[in-house]
């Protein structure tokens, strides 16, 4: 990687400094806090929710959400009866303009391969059991619509400030592997997942 | 192409192991191989989807056995070969040896953050209107194409329903291989589990892809 570096920047094809800022960018600017900010938005002001719904990439660039692998958001929400889980079976789409970049297990071939064969067996697996009355439904990215789940408010939260729910939306939920925290949980707040 | 890239629907991988406290990145190679695609790709002289292509391209072994970063670095590898870029003698040696190809564009720091915040939009504009709508009932064409395409092999000749329109994207199996954009309606299409993998799936849960009008076709009430 430091010798292809090297030839391309010897070369004048890249900028050091501008890869400097590309990582930056990805270890400081963009992450999972985004779209936190995005469902704590929803979960308060249900005309934001309805925008979201509506056009989930004009409502994410109210926030100043926008850009690569952002481009054409598209918001599922979760209810009780419904549960969204999101895959890129062909690569590893993701929508960084909200969640950052993926984690490893996103991108390997565990997850890519059985999101859509076994959703319920994959959930189970990060300790998310559903009840079979909910429905699961996988949406698989494989063209440029990046997909955001919106999870279930959790309970016992109303009058929460938006930064206050902020900190029960994790990236898993984020991605539908996972559920909010609950009030009172210890992870509450504390870094994602 | 029928690629190890095509996962979806296939076993023995094994459980998905999250990673408790994972880091952005597992190496700082990583962090470069992340920015060097991206600001390789910025000089304009591939689509994302020639880069996907390539990167589908590596031998399924090779596919199967490199983590992503690794997938994205020996893609870029063959995409600035292709175009190029460098000489396979430069990879191999690490030093300059040939003059490259005049980038169209050489991304410099200020112009980052722009650069991150527009993307690459891929919706056009088409004249005319796409010819199915949301609640119709389509069926996928069964193709085995050689070259890209996003209509995984798991939802080929399959039944759904149109659930979404998004207007009118470029068409990665054109684009991919230097066919020009072809912008084409792009729907959301919603499968039941059963039709995908069978009468022992799940009552309970569908798959939804995203799909060009191209890879669909009318089916009869």
């Amino acid at each position: 990687m430091r010798a292809l570096e090297t030839i391309l920047v010897a070369k004048g094809l890249v900028d050091p400094a501008a890869l400097d800022a590309i990582i930056d960018t990805y270890e400081t600017k963009i992450g999972p806090r985004n779209g936190a900010r995005v469902v704590a938005k929803a979960w308060a002001d249900p005309a934001y929710a309805s925008r979201l719904k509506a056009d989930a990439t004009a409502a994410i660039a109210e926030l100043g959400f926008t850009g690569r692998q952002g481009e054409h958001m598209v918001a599922v929400f979760n209810d009780a009866g419904t549960h969204h889980l999101a895959v890129c079976t062909l690569c590893s789409c993701y929508p960084w303009a909200v969640l950052g970049l993926p984690p490893v297990w996103y991108k390997s071939a565990p997850y890519r391969s059985r999101a859509v064969l076994d959703p319920r067996g994959v959930l189970a697996e990060f300790g998310l059991v559903l009840d079979p009355a909910v429905q699961v439904r996988v949406w698989d990215s494989t063209a440029e619509m990046r997909y955001l789940v919106i999870p279930e408010r959790p309970a016992g939260t109303d009058g929460w400030s938006e930064d206050a729910l902020a900190g029960l939306v994790t990236r898993d939920a984020m991605i539908g592997t996972g559920v909010a925290l609950m009030p009172g949980s210890r992870n509450a707040g504390a870094v994602l997942p | 192409m029928n690629g190890a890239q095509d996962l979806g629907g296939q076993m023995g991988f094994g459980p998905v192991a999250p990673e408790i406290g994972e880091p952005l990145f597992h190496a700082a190679w990583e962090k470069r191989a992340l920015a060097l695609t991206l600001a390789a790709g910025a000089m304009g002289h591939w689509t994302i989807d020639e880069s996907r292509h390539a990167r589908e391209s590596l031998h399924p072994v090779d596919y199967l056995s490199s983590s992503y970063y690794e997938i994205w670095t020996k893609a870029l590898e063959v995409l600035l070969l292709r175009h190029g870029f460098v000489a396979r003698e430069e990879l191999a040696s690490g030093q300059v040896s040939v003059a490259p190809t005049t980038p169209r564009r050489v991304l410099r720091a200020d112009m980052v953050p722009a650069v991150l915040a527009k993307g690459g939009p891929t919706h056009r504009d088409k004249a005319g209107a796409p010819r199915f709508a949301v609640g119709d009932r389509v069926k996928t064409i069964l193709i085995h194409p050689a070259g890209h395409t996003r209509l995984p092999r798991y939802a080929r000749g399959k039944s759904g329903v149109i659930e979404m329109r998004h207007g009118a994207h470029v068409f990665p199996d054109s684009n991919s291989h230097g066919g020009g954009e072809q912008p084409d309606w792009l729907y959301t299409v919603r499968f039941e589990a059963r039709e995908l993998w069978g009468r022992e799936a799940d009552p309970n849960s569908a798959v939804s892809i995203d799909a060009w009008e191209s890879y669909l076709l009318e089916e009869p009430a």
